[in-house]
């Protein structure tokens, strides 16, 4: 296995699925000429050409729209939001058309669509373009959503995406991009959607999240090690469809959970799997589920308010120290 | 051309008084309708007019727009029994924009418009039985029920909706020209909007990328005056939609909506050229709407009077085209008796087949919302049986 960046790994993704399918392009904003906002495209117009690596004008909507027209006649478009900040303009064409077209029609037409772009905040881009919108896309039945935190499960959940009938929008990590990892070189290497991963075990604690966070998350574990608790990291990976035996079973191992995410902590994923827990795990706990999210405000520019807002390995201890009663 | 309007429109109004017709229903269609008769078609010879089409064709287009009528009457009466739920949005005043435009189409042509749609539909091959049971929800129906009014889709015979955002299908159809130009294909994407749609971004974003990309989509605006109940000019800064094609360098043109000969005329034309791949071209067909907005709405009232509608009903498209064909012999008044009988009974038929039809079973919640509905992990969240 070679250790290669995130970024490098969707890419392989990218390359490898347009070598298999003709069908399958690429469009967005910078995706060509400039190789992409994050160059997760470099090189790819140069090697499929223009009608499979297009660049588009800064229209959100209305490329949105296009790829779904384009999917739901019979090709296959991976639309390239520069980020999901910017996708908000043309959740029109994600919620009204992508997500219902198949079940609107009584099931004539196929809605096999990818789109993907980095979520949630990096460092300092302020309240309109630091959003970590997975929990609010996952809200709608007829789509798909992943967020894949590391570069092998960028890879392997992009190709699934790609190679599935149905929308997904995968939502990969801005601050991810770098990141290194060992990623497997198969052609076929690719991750079903709806699994989850276990990403440390243990058996004091759950802590459930995906995306950037199981990072903190294993921060957080690494951190509790020291003082003898040994903490399961679960690692979601896909919010829709979820893994719920995977979170039943965590549960039923520790009997204690502290729930992790990026996004905001109303009607957020979270929200959705504590009250779960508690509809069908509720004898198996031993303390009440607690959260870790966003502080429940619009991202502030400056730097300590920022580092604030975002959730940390810090507030995750403190929520593992308070479901054990520690 | 647009900024002389204006400016006379300006010089003969002063601020105030402007102000003021803009609200009034009785002052708003004297100044639109100056700037309506400007727009309308050539002068044309009867040959001309027709075009070389058969007698055969030009019979079958009278057909189709009195199906289209009797079709639409026979949806109020079924909705008024309250065996049409929802919205319902009705045709009657402007078949001869779709039935004049799809006759100029190819059969692998693609069709998509907005929620007034079920002469589209059925004119792009879907039976009026099936189109009859989707209003009534039925498993029948050409969306298994699930669609109903606005939603109906046949992927058979490519017609692609049926969809209720308004402008939102715009881009849905720039998509379907992509895939055209995609996979090499000679096909034309006929998409439609209402004159309101014209004021969404996607109407624009859409536009730009069409002619850009050189992508072979027709874009036909149904400009029937009222976006519910909004005139037009009380909506749009500038009145000529046809003219909104220039922003984007794309060939444009205003088609009379009244008379389905000169919708086939311009929507031929601009088949031909996305054919060819010459790229897309806006089509302004200017028709009127003899019902209201939907069901639920009144036909007139604040917005338009009756003798407005009236007026418009003198130029209604079935009775000036029934008076042509009999003018030059090639349909008489026996024979139009004859057909509207055949189109009657063929809507009644259509309604008889929606009630026979059954209820699409509660079984079915689940179905076809995904493609596998066998996938690992959890696809739905409600805690209910399957």
């Amino acid at each position: 296995m070679a250790v290669i960046t995130y970024r490098e790994a969707l890419n392989q993704a990218l390359a490898e699925e347009m070598e298999r399918d003709p069908d399958v392009f690429l469009m967005g904003e910078e995706v060509g000429v400039y190789n992409g906002a994050y160059k997760v495209s470099k090189g790819l117009l140069d090697r499929f050409g223009e009608m499979r690596v297009v660049d588009t004008p800064i229209t959100e909507l209305g490329f949105a729209g296009l790829g779904v027209g384009a999917a739901m006649t019979g090709i296959r478009p991976v639309i390239e939001f520069m980020t999901w900040n910017f996708a908000i303009l043309a959740f029109d064409q994600i919620f009204n058309s992508a997500a219902k077209m198949r079940s609107m029609s009584g099931g004539q037409f196929k809605m096999p669509i990818t789109f993907r772009g980095p979520t949630g905040a990096a460092l300092q881009l302020a309240a309109q373009h630091s959003q970590a919108l997975e929990s609010q896309v996952a809200h709608y039945p007829g789509v798909k959503v992943v967020v894949p935190g590391t570069p092998a499960d960028a890879k392997g959940l992009l190709k699934a995406a790609i190679r599935d009938d149905d929308p997904v929008c995968v939502f990969e990590g801005e601050m991810l991009y770098n990141l290194k990892g060992e990623v497997p070189e198969d052609d076929d290497y690719v991750i079903p959607l709806g699994v989850a991963d276990l990403k440390r075990e243990g058996s004091d604690v759950s802590i459930i999240t995906h995306g950037k966070m199981i990072h903190v998350a294993l921060q957080a574990a690494a951190q509790l090690e020291k003082d003898g608790i040994q903490a399961d990291v679960l690692d979601l990976r896909s919010l829709r469809p979820l893994d719920t035996d995977a979170i039943l079973a965590t549960v039923a191992k520790t009997n204690r959970v502290v729930l992790v995410e990026e996004g905001w902590p109303y009607g957020g994923i979270t929200a959705t799997i504590a009250a779960m827990i508690q509809e069908e795990a509720f004898d198996h706990l031993d303390a009440p589920i607690l959260r870790v999210t966003q502080a429940d405000v619009p991202m502030p520019y400056a730097k300590a308010m920022e580092k604030a807002a975002k959730p940390s390995a810090e507030m995750v201890v403190e929520k593992v120290n308070r479901v054990l009663y520690r | 051309m647009a900024e002389e309007q204006t400016q006379t429109a300006e010089t003969e109004a002063p601020e105030d008084q402007a102000q003021e017709a803009a609200h009034s229903p009785q002052d708003v269609p004297a100044a639109e309708q100056r700037r309506w008769q400007e727009a309308q078609k050539p002068e044309m010879s009867d040959e001309e007019h027709l075009q070389g089409l058969s007698r055969e064709q030009l019979r079958k287009i009278m057909w189709d727009m009195l199906l289209a009528r009797r079709f639409e009457e026979k949806t109020a009466e079924a909705y008024a029994l309250g065996k049409i739920g929802g919205f319902c949005h009705l045709y009657i005043g402007q078949e001869a924009v779709a039935v004049g435009a799809i006759h100029a189409l190819q059969p692998d042509d693609y069709v998509m418009t907005a929620y007034r749609e079920h002469v589209h539909a059925i004119q792009a091959g879907v039976t009026p039985g099936a189109v009859m049971a989707e209003l009534y929800g039925r498993a029948d129906g050409c969306s298994k029920g699930k669609g109903g009014s606005m939603h109906m889709f046949s992927a058979e015979h490519n017609y692609l909706g049926g969809h209720g955002i308004v402008g939102g299908q715009i881009p849905l159809a720039l998509g379907v020209a992509w895939k055209i130009k995609y996979r090499k294909e000679e096909r034309v994407m006929q998409v439609y909007c209402g004159e309101a749609a014209v004021n969404q971004g996607a109407f624009h974003e859409a536009l730009n990328m069409a002619a850009l990309w050189k992508l072979p989509m027709v874009l036909i605006v149904e400009n029937n005056r009222f976006g519910m109940g909004t005139a037009w000019e009380r909506a749009a800064s500038l009145y000529d939609i046809w003219q909104k094609a220039t922003a984007y360098a794309m060939p444009s043109a205003v088609a009379d909506g009244m008379d389905p000969l000169d919708m086939y005329r311009v929507s031929k034309e601009a088949a031909d050229r996305a054919r060819r791949g010459e790229g897309p071209t806006l089509i302004e067909a200017r028709t009127y709407r003899f019902v209201g907005h939907s069901m639920s709405d009144p036909v007139s009232g604040v917005y338009r009077t009756k003798e407005d509608v009236e007026a418009e009903k003198l130029k209604d498209p079935i009775r000036i085209y029934a008076d042509l064909l009999a003018r030059l012999d090639i349909l008489s008044q026996e024979e139009l008796e004859a057909m509207d009988a055949e189109v009657k009974k063929l809507s009644e038929e259509a309604a008889d087949f929606a009630d026979k039809s059954p209820e699409p079973g509660v079984a079915e919640l689940y179905t076809e919302i995904y493609a596998e509905e066998n996938v690992n992990g959890r696809l739905y969240f409600d805690m209910r049986e399957r």
